[in-house]
């Protein structure tokens, strides 16, 4: 692929996505902060540990996925 | 005491004045990934949590505030991309004069492959993709914000734009 291929695109993109580069923040969100820190700590359940346990065995097991799976991410 | 140092050491107020000095910086940061004001305020906040909880292993001496803030609300922003993926909000206002030259069906139509074939990549491509040809922000900046190389942000470029290509080709839409 060439750079004009690249400057194709993105004549194509900024044609229709518009850019936020001067959307500003309209409120101060320091309230919602504070709200946010007033919040109990998320509490894990067993069996989402559990899940993350077969994950990690499934790739010590087979390692051939660790790089498939992050193409996907 | 340095405002840096006051926060490392768990002073709130230190934080409050960390968090009013940059809070519009890191909006604006987010919302170029995500491109929704209503989420990337949503997301401004969770950054500072996040900041926030870490505070105890910010070295003032030695770390890069701007980085560190820069790179966790960038890993915000993608783990929002991740948990929505196929839901491709571009904002509703186009810019102006986007489309000239087509008809108004024709110019929605246009724009819903497009929006289609952005929600095709995946959120680290995508982020890439739109940092760098829509919002033009300079290599350097996106390659600190996502931890890698100005080369691997150009390889992340190349492929999105290659899918989208592909995607926007086979919708019958040539660039």
């Amino acid at each position: 692929m060439s750079e004009r291929e690249v400057d194709e695109v993105r004549k194509l993109l900024k044609k229709f996505v518009p850019t936020v580069r001067d959307t500003e923040l309209r409120r101060d969100l320091w309230p919602a902060m504070l709200k946010r820190m007033e919040q109990p700590p998320v509490h894990v359940p067993w069996w989402d540990w559990a899940l993350l346990a077969g994950v990690a065995l499934l790739f010590c097991l087979f390692p051939g996925m660790i790089p498939a799976l992050l193409y996907h991410l | 005491m340095e405002l840096l140092e006051r926060f490392a050491a768990g002073d709130l107020d230190a934080f409050e004045s960390l968090f009013r000095q940059y809070q519009s910086l890191v909006f604006r940061w987010i919302l170029r990934i995500v491109r929704n004001s209503a989420t990337a305020e949503e997301l401004t906040v969770e950054t500072f949590w996040r900041l926030y909880r870490a505070h105890a292993r910010f070295d003032p001496a030695r770390g890069n505030w701007g980085a560190w803030m820069r790179r966790t609300s960038t890993n915000v922003a993608l783990d929002h991309l991740r948990k929505t993926r196929r839901e491709v909000p571009l904002l509703d206002d186009p810019p102006d004069g986007a489309g000239r030259g087509h008809e108004p069906g024709e110019r929605a139509e246009l724009r819903r492959e497009i929006e289609r074939a952005i929600g095709l990549l995946s959120p680290r491509l995508r982020a890439a993709v739109l940092l760098a040809l829509v919002e033009e922000e300079p290599y350097e900046n996106i390659a600190e914000a996502l931890g890698i190389s100005v080369g691997a942000v150009k390889v992340r470029v190349f492929r999105g734009v290659r899918i989208l290509r592909k995607q926007l080709s086979q919708a019958g839409v040539h660039s």
